[in-house]
């Protein structure tokens, strides 16, 4: 462990310099704690070990876009290429696997090593220090999910048959993303971001809150991945349940109770996407679902400064 | 100015009294502050970094007020935890040079003082290597480092010997006597132990229980006490006779001889008795006080 050259006599040769430079305020030290949680997020400061899981996610849940791509360019069939607001919900399982296992790198990586009072011996403030951790995962998040739709639309608008306006005019039966036209497909591909924002905000702010409650790193993991599981297995049954007995409206409106479903019906009823799960036909439902989105992230922000303020304090 | 002042402070828990009508003041320097585990020592630091208010009385910090103030205090202070408190999977540069950014430091600033701090508290190659491999007295390094790193005026150390081993334990104490002699940032550094502490602190404040026992300057503890301590490879014994004889107050003390200082010619009779009896002198000095006996007188 000791070095020939770090014997102490070595410390007193180099004088202590005073720093005189500028210190910088709130805004410096919240973006910083952004940048730092971002990067956290995607192992990046941390061994390669770190950064093997976050990559991989990411690599897979392109796969399906190029490959979509590709079907599309060789089949010239513009239909085939699947629906940016779908894209999230089919590839739901990588988002879980992302969430679960990186939701713990941010939420209570500090919380279990104990370098939180390090932070409010500081000048940052609990409230700075939760929204920069939530700004942070949620842009994460939404790198995760935008980056591969945005592939999507890319790919559609590079193998677009220039000839092919007339599907303008769609045929019966066409939904409305399958209609090749530029415009169409930057309206569903702008409509489509929003869905990935709501996702990734709705997303970060459970994970967070899960996480933050477990401070052992595989519980935090398998915590998230419960909720998940148990909450679509559950909203799955009594969807099927209630639809069997002919309760459509019922079974729509049990999705509010899992992430995927919920944002499902804002995107449906609010953002002009076609839904391909059970949605309420109720004009109510997209703000009811719009509103507990919001009720959710403000309630995870409420948790996650009471966690953080305590845990930076005592 | 005082750089740090406490009136009537009082910590109220539900079932405890943490601190209990604490006032004292001290001057810039390095304060050691004395107590037993539970005495009250961290809840009073919490307090001064104005993140714990006091259930009644006040205290300031560089003259500003924990109450009111406490954003601008912890721009201008430092602080080391007693409990271990590093991530294990990052280097110990990246981790310092993050928490300097906390601290306001524009990014290149931050890697500079990084750097340079990391050197002063005797980190070198090993900064790079993730600090989960790092020994004890490395790690109490990297946390110093940290409390470090801004340049405050004032650092708030909690047991940073905690865990060392008599040579680490060295090696900090000299670190931390550096800290104000060489660096100039005054120090407020905690230990249960007062005898390690005397030797680098310039004042003193103990408390137990909550409660001030007393803050005094090291000074006024250890003022030399007209006594002389005569050390002599052999024949202390018949050095004893030989001294009391020629009319000095002479104690044994184990191998040492204290000998009361009478006047200049005191000194003189002990060379003179030691060169007659031909004994080989070991040690002749004036002997002080250790605030040790003070507190136990």
């Amino acid at each position: 462990m000791t070095t020939p050259s770090a014997t102490p006599s070595a410390i007193h040769d180099i004088g202590y310099r005073h720093y005189d430079g500028p210190r910088l305020g709130r805004a410096y030290i919240l973006r910083s704690l952004f940048v730092q949680n971002l990067r956290a997020a995607y192992g990046l400061g941390r061994p390669a070990k770190a950064k093997a899981l976050p990559f991989i996610l990411f690599a897979f849940m392109l796969v399906p876009a190029l490959g979509s791509i590709a079907l599309v360019a060789l089949s010239k069939e513009p239909r085939l290429l699947i629906r940016y607001s779908a894209y999230t919900i089919d590839l739901q399982i990588l988002v879980a696997i992302f969430l679960a296992t990186q939701s713990p790198v941010l939420a209570s990586r500090e919380l279990r090593s104990h370098v939180i009072p390090l932070y409010f011996s500081r000048p940052v403030g609990a409230l700075d220090f939760v929204l920069a951790k939530f700004g942070a995962f949620t842009t994460a998040l939404f790198v995760l999910l935008a980056t591969p739709v945005t592939l999507l639309y890319a790919g559609a608008l590079a193998t677009r048959d220039p000839k092919a306006k007339s599907l303008l005019n769609a045929r019966p039966g066409d939904t409305p993303s399958h209609v090749d036209s530029v415009g169409t497909h930057t309206l569903h591909y702008l409509g489509a971001l929003t869905g990935c924002l709501l996702f990734a905000l709705v997303l970060a702010a459970l994970g967070l809150v899960i996480a933050a409650w477990t401070p052992r790193r595989g519980f935090g993991v398998a915590a998230v991945m419960a909720v998940y599981m148990l909450s679509s297995t559950i909203v799955l049954i009594v969807q099927g349940i209630a639809t069997t007995q002919g309760h459509y409206e019922v079974a729509g409106w049990a999705g509010l109770f899992s992430v995927f479903n919920l944002i499902d019906i804002v995107q449906a009823k609010l953002l002009g996407a076609t839904s391909t799960m059970d949605v309420p036909t109720s004009a109510l439902a997209g703000p009811a679902a719009a509103l507990l989105c919001a009720a959710i992230v403000a309630g995870a922000l409420a948790i996650l400064y009471t966690r953080f303020r305590k845990a930076g304090t005592s | 100015m005082p750089i740090i002042t406490a009136q009537g402070l009082t910590m109220q828990y539900p079932r405890v009294r943490a601190l209990d009508e604490l006032s004292f003041a001290v001057e810039p320097g390095v304060v050691g502050l004395v107590g037993s585990n539970g005495a009250g020592k961290s809840t009073l630091i919490k307090i001064l970094l104005g993140l714990l208010p006091p259930s009644s009385g006040q205290a300031s910090v560089l003259g500003l007020d924990v109450a009111r103030q406490g954003t601008r205090i912890r721009g201008r202070v430092g602080f080391m935890p007693e409990y271990e408190c590093l991530p294990p999977d990052v280097s110990a540069t990246e981790f310092v040079v993050h928490l300097s950014r906390m601290s306001g430091l524009p990014a290149t600033a931050a890697r500079e003082r990084t750097a340079d701090t990391l050197r002063h508290v005797g980190l070198y190659e090993e900064r790079y290597r993730p600090i989960g491999e790092y020994s004890t007295g490395m790690r109490q390094r990297v946390k110093l480092a940290q409390a470090l790193v801004h340049d405050p005026q004032l650092v708030f150390l909690d047991e940073p010997t905690n865990g060392l081993d008599p040579a680490g334990r060295d090696e900090m104490l000299g670190l931390i006597r550096r800290i104000y002699t060489d660096f100039g940032i005054s120090v407020l550094v905690t230990s249960h132990l007062l005898g390690e502490l005397e030797r680098i602190c310039d004042h003193i404040v103990i408390i137990d229980g909550g409660r001030l026992l007393r803050s005094q300057a090291v000074a006024a503890f250890t003022t030399t006490s007209g006594v002389l301590t005569v050390e002599v490879e052999q024949g202390a014994d018949t050095l004893a006779e030989k001294l009391a004889a020629g009319g000095l107050q002479v104690r044994p003390e184990g191998r040492l001889l204290q000998v009361d200082i009478a006047g200049e010619q005191t000194y003189d009779l002990i060379r003179d008795g030691v060169a007659d009896l031909g004994l080989c002198l070991i040690r002749l000095e004036q002997r002080r006080h250790h605030i040790e006996e003070v507190f136990t007188a």
